[in-house]
Protein backbone atom coordinates (compact mmCIF):
# COMPACT_ATOMS: atom_id res chain seq x y z
CA UNK A 1 0.00 0.00 0.00
CA UNK A 2 1.58 3.53 -0.72
CA UNK A 3 2.27 5.39 2.48
CA UNK A 4 -1.06 7.91 2.98
CA UNK A 5 0.16 11.21 4.79
CA UNK A 6 -2.51 13.27 6.27
CA UNK A 7 -1.43 16.46 7.72
CA UNK A 8 -2.18 19.62 9.36
CA UNK A 9 -0.28 23.13 8.75
CA UNK A 10 -2.54 26.06 9.00
CA UNK A 11 -2.73 27.80 5.77
CA UNK A 12 -2.51 31.33 7.34
CA UNK A 13 0.01 32.70 9.61
CA UNK A 14 1.01 36.38 11.20
CA UNK A 15 4.69 36.59 10.16
CA UNK A 16 6.82 35.32 13.52
CA UNK A 17 3.92 33.30 14.56
CA UNK A 18 5.03 30.00 15.40
CA UNK A 19 3.04 27.66 14.11
CA UNK A 20 1.97 24.32 14.36
CA UNK A 21 2.56 21.01 11.71
CA UNK A 22 1.23 17.82 12.64
CA UNK A 23 1.58 14.99 10.45
CA UNK A 24 0.27 11.33 10.28
CA UNK A 25 1.98 9.02 7.93
CA UNK A 26 1.15 5.20 7.11
CA UNK A 27 3.68 3.22 7.50
CA UNK A 28 4.74 -0.34 9.09
CA UNK A 29 7.70 0.92 10.11
CA UNK A 30 9.32 -2.41 10.10
CA UNK A 31 11.65 -2.86 12.91
CA UNK A 32 13.72 -6.23 11.63
CA UNK A 33 13.69 -7.55 14.93
CA UNK A 34 9.84 -9.73 14.32
CA UNK A 35 10.00 -12.67 12.61
CA UNK A 36 7.11 -14.26 10.32
CA UNK A 37 4.69 -17.73 11.12
CA UNK A 38 7.90 -19.63 9.61
CA UNK A 39 10.46 -17.62 11.93
CA UNK A 40 12.23 -16.14 9.11
CA UNK A 41 13.00 -12.47 10.68
CA UNK A 42 11.47 -10.05 8.16
CA UNK A 43 13.87 -7.10 7.12
CA UNK A 44 13.47 -4.23 8.40
CA UNK A 45 11.84 -1.12 6.24
CA UNK A 46 11.40 1.90 8.28
CA UNK A 47 11.34 6.03 7.33
CA UNK A 48 14.92 7.05 8.08
CA UNK A 49 14.55 10.53 7.85
CA UNK A 50 12.52 13.12 7.77
CA UNK A 51 13.03 16.60 6.64
CA UNK A 52 10.69 20.00 6.51
CA UNK A 53 11.56 22.76 4.08
CA UNK A 54 10.12 26.22 3.84
CA UNK A 55 10.56 27.59 0.47
CA UNK A 56 13.16 25.08 -0.08
CA UNK A 57 15.20 26.38 3.22
CA UNK A 58 15.70 23.37 5.75
CA UNK A 59 13.53 24.07 8.93
CA UNK A 60 13.68 21.06 10.99
CA UNK A 61 14.60 17.13 10.17
CA UNK A 62 15.34 13.94 12.56
CA UNK A 63 16.93 10.56 11.89
CA UNK A 64 14.38 8.18 12.90
CA UNK A 65 15.37 4.03 14.06
CA UNK A 66 13.38 1.30 14.30
CA UNK A 67 11.86 2.71 17.91
CA UNK A 68 9.53 4.76 16.13
CA UNK A 69 6.41 3.89 16.35
CA UNK A 70 4.52 2.21 13.13
CA UNK A 71 2.49 4.93 10.95
CA UNK A 72 4.40 7.42 12.75
CA UNK A 73 2.68 10.75 14.26
CA UNK A 74 4.44 13.16 15.19
CA UNK A 75 4.29 16.97 15.90
CA UNK A 76 6.85 19.69 15.61
CA UNK A 77 6.69 23.81 14.95
CA UNK A 78 7.82 26.34 12.94
CA UNK A 79 8.72 30.19 12.80
CA UNK A 80 6.13 32.11 10.39
CA UNK A 81 8.87 34.02 7.94
CA UNK A 82 7.61 34.34 4.83
CA UNK A 83 4.48 33.21 2.54
CA UNK A 84 5.29 30.30 0.56
CA UNK A 85 5.45 26.61 0.45
CA UNK A 86 5.96 24.28 3.67
CA UNK A 87 7.36 20.40 1.99
CA UNK A 88 7.69 17.20 4.43
CA UNK A 89 9.71 14.42 2.78
CA UNK A 90 10.05 10.97 3.90
CA UNK A 91 12.88 8.64 3.08
CA UNK A 92 11.84 5.38 3.13
CA UNK A 93 14.85 2.21 3.67
CA UNK A 94 14.17 1.44 0.10
CA UNK A 95 14.97 4.39 -1.66
CA UNK A 96 11.39 5.89 -1.94
CA UNK A 97 10.81 9.08 -0.45
CA UNK A 98 6.88 10.43 0.37
CA UNK A 99 6.03 13.88 0.38
CA UNK A 100 3.69 16.60 1.27
CA UNK A 101 3.30 19.99 1.00
CA UNK A 102 1.30 22.85 1.88
CA UNK A 103 1.05 26.56 1.12
CA UNK A 104 0.67 28.85 3.33
CA UNK A 105 0.62 33.07 3.41
CA UNK A 106 2.51 34.83 6.03
CA UNK A 107 1.57 38.50 7.11
CA UNK B 1 18.46 -49.53 20.94
CA UNK B 2 21.18 -47.12 23.04
CA UNK B 3 23.04 -50.43 23.95
CA UNK B 4 23.92 -50.86 20.34
CA UNK B 5 25.45 -47.43 19.62
CA UNK B 6 28.43 -47.61 18.32
CA UNK B 7 31.03 -45.02 19.05
CA UNK B 8 30.56 -43.57 15.89
CA UNK B 9 27.00 -43.12 16.57
CA UNK B 10 27.50 -41.52 19.47
CA UNK B 11 30.08 -39.12 18.12
CA UNK B 12 26.81 -38.31 15.53
CA UNK B 13 24.42 -37.74 18.00
CA UNK B 14 26.84 -35.45 20.00
CA UNK B 15 27.74 -33.19 16.45
CA UNK B 16 24.29 -33.50 15.70
CA UNK B 17 23.47 -31.76 19.61
CA UNK B 18 25.87 -29.53 19.25
CA UNK B 19 24.80 -28.53 16.14
CA UNK B 20 21.60 -27.93 17.47
CA UNK B 21 22.73 -25.27 20.30
CA UNK B 22 24.85 -23.41 18.02
CA UNK B 23 22.04 -22.79 15.59
CA UNK B 24 19.72 -22.02 17.82
CA UNK B 25 21.94 -19.98 19.43
CA UNK B 26 22.53 -17.87 16.13
CA UNK B 27 19.16 -17.83 15.29
CA UNK B 28 18.13 -16.01 18.47
CA UNK B 29 21.14 -13.80 18.43
CA UNK B 30 19.20 -10.83 17.22
CA UNK B 31 16.25 -11.20 19.95
CA UNK B 32 18.88 -11.81 22.33
CA UNK B 33 20.78 -8.38 21.06
CA UNK B 34 18.56 -6.33 24.12
CA UNK B 35 19.67 -2.47 24.51
CA UNK B 36 21.00 -2.17 27.55
CA UNK B 37 22.33 1.09 29.58
CA UNK B 38 25.77 0.68 29.02
CA UNK B 39 24.60 0.63 24.90
CA UNK B 40 22.29 3.79 25.32
CA UNK B 41 25.62 5.29 27.06
CA UNK B 42 27.56 4.24 23.85
CA UNK B 43 25.30 5.53 21.45
CA UNK B 44 24.96 8.98 23.20
CA UNK B 45 28.62 9.28 23.46
CA UNK B 46 28.78 9.06 19.76
CA UNK B 47 25.72 11.31 19.35
CA UNK B 48 27.32 13.98 21.80
CA UNK B 49 30.60 13.46 22.24
CA UNK B 50 32.65 14.23 24.87
CA UNK B 51 30.17 16.47 26.60
CA UNK B 52 28.85 16.79 30.31
CA UNK B 53 25.33 16.56 29.87
CA UNK B 54 23.70 18.74 33.03
CA UNK B 55 20.12 18.62 34.21
CA UNK B 56 17.37 20.55 33.22
CA UNK B 57 15.94 22.99 30.16
CA UNK B 58 14.73 19.37 28.71
CA UNK B 59 11.87 18.02 29.74
CA UNK B 60 10.19 14.56 28.89
CA UNK B 61 6.28 14.03 28.92
CA UNK B 62 4.70 10.45 28.74
CA UNK B 63 2.89 8.15 30.81
CA UNK B 64 5.23 6.36 33.88
CA UNK B 65 3.12 3.34 33.02
CA UNK B 66 2.13 1.84 29.26
CA UNK B 67 -0.30 -0.95 29.10
CA UNK B 68 1.32 -1.47 25.27
CA UNK B 69 4.70 -0.56 24.15
CA UNK B 70 3.15 -0.41 20.65
CA UNK B 71 2.79 3.07 20.76
CA UNK B 72 3.45 5.29 23.76
CA UNK B 73 3.03 9.06 22.87
CA UNK B 74 6.22 10.77 24.49
CA UNK B 75 6.58 14.82 23.82
CA UNK B 76 10.02 16.50 24.42
CA UNK B 77 10.19 20.10 25.43
CA UNK B 78 13.84 22.34 25.42
CA UNK B 79 13.87 25.54 27.00
CA UNK B 80 15.62 28.07 24.00
CA UNK B 81 14.74 31.15 22.66
CA UNK B 82 15.39 29.48 19.42
CA UNK B 83 17.38 32.52 18.02
CA UNK B 84 20.77 32.78 15.64
CA UNK B 85 22.75 33.19 18.35
CA UNK B 86 21.07 30.66 21.24
CA UNK B 87 18.94 27.77 19.87
CA UNK B 88 18.86 23.84 19.82
CA UNK B 89 20.74 22.01 17.44
CA UNK B 90 19.79 18.59 18.02
CA UNK B 91 17.45 16.67 20.37
CA UNK B 92 18.23 12.66 20.56
CA UNK B 93 15.94 10.36 22.05
CA UNK B 94 17.79 7.54 23.60
CA UNK B 95 16.16 4.23 24.85
CA UNK B 96 17.75 2.10 27.44
CA UNK B 97 15.67 -0.87 26.85
CA UNK B 98 14.81 -1.16 23.22
CA UNK B 99 16.54 -3.85 20.70
CA UNK B 100 18.47 -0.51 19.05
CA UNK B 101 18.92 2.16 21.68
CA UNK B 102 18.75 4.64 19.36
CA UNK B 103 14.41 6.59 19.07
CA UNK B 104 14.81 9.54 16.72
CA UNK B 105 16.91 12.28 16.37
CA UNK B 106 15.72 16.00 15.48
CA UNK B 107 17.54 18.44 14.19
CA UNK B 108 16.31 21.87 15.04
CA UNK B 109 17.25 25.54 13.22
CA UNK B 110 15.95 29.12 14.48
CA UNK B 111 13.14 28.59 11.80
CA UNK B 112 12.31 25.64 14.03
CA UNK B 113 10.33 28.69 16.23
CA UNK B 114 11.00 26.25 19.57
CA UNK B 115 12.56 23.23 19.98
CA UNK B 116 9.52 20.83 21.07
CA UNK B 117 8.45 17.75 19.23
CA UNK B 118 6.02 14.63 20.35
CA UNK B 119 5.63 11.36 18.27
CA UNK B 120 5.01 7.87 19.29
CA UNK B 121 7.43 5.30 20.20
CA UNK B 122 8.11 1.67 20.78
CA UNK B 123 9.03 0.40 24.15
CA UNK B 124 10.29 -2.88 24.73
CA UNK B 125 10.12 -3.41 28.30
CA UNK B 126 10.28 -1.26 31.47
CA UNK B 127 12.77 1.01 31.09
CA UNK B 128 14.36 4.52 31.10
CA UNK B 129 13.94 6.90 28.35
CA UNK B 130 16.46 9.85 27.91
CA UNK B 131 16.49 13.09 26.10
CA UNK B 132 19.25 14.99 25.20
CA UNK B 133 19.24 18.42 23.84
CA UNK B 134 22.52 19.87 22.17
CA UNK B 135 23.00 23.75 22.52
CA UNK B 136 24.07 26.14 19.65
CA UNK B 137 27.09 26.78 22.47
CA UNK B 138 27.84 23.14 22.71
CA UNK B 139 26.32 22.62 26.35
CA UNK B 140 24.30 19.44 26.48
CA UNK B 141 21.34 19.10 28.90
CA UNK B 142 19.40 16.09 29.55
CA UNK B 143 16.65 14.55 31.40
CA UNK B 144 14.97 11.21 32.00
CA UNK B 145 11.78 9.32 32.82
CA UNK B 146 11.13 5.41 33.61
CA UNK B 147 8.29 3.89 32.25
CA UNK B 148 6.86 1.39 33.35
CA UNK B 149 5.86 -1.33 30.27
CA UNK B 150 2.91 -4.49 30.67
CA UNK B 151 3.04 -5.47 26.99
CA UNK B 152 6.42 -5.03 25.00
CA UNK B 153 6.50 -3.25 21.70
CA UNK B 154 9.45 -4.26 20.10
Amino acid sequence: MPAQIKSRIPSKAAKDEIIEIKLQITHDMESGHRKDASGKVLPRRIINKMVCTWNNEVVTSADWFPSMSANPFIVFYARATESGKITIKFHDDNGEVHETSADITVG
Amino acid sequence: MSDNRTAADLRRRDFLAAAGVGAVAVATLPRMAKAEPKDADALVAKLIGGAQPKEGKVKIQMKDMAESGAAEPIAVTVESPMTAADHVKALHIVSEGNPNPGVSSWHFTPRSGKAEVSFRMRLGKTQVVRAYAVMSDGSVYMDKHEIKVTISGC
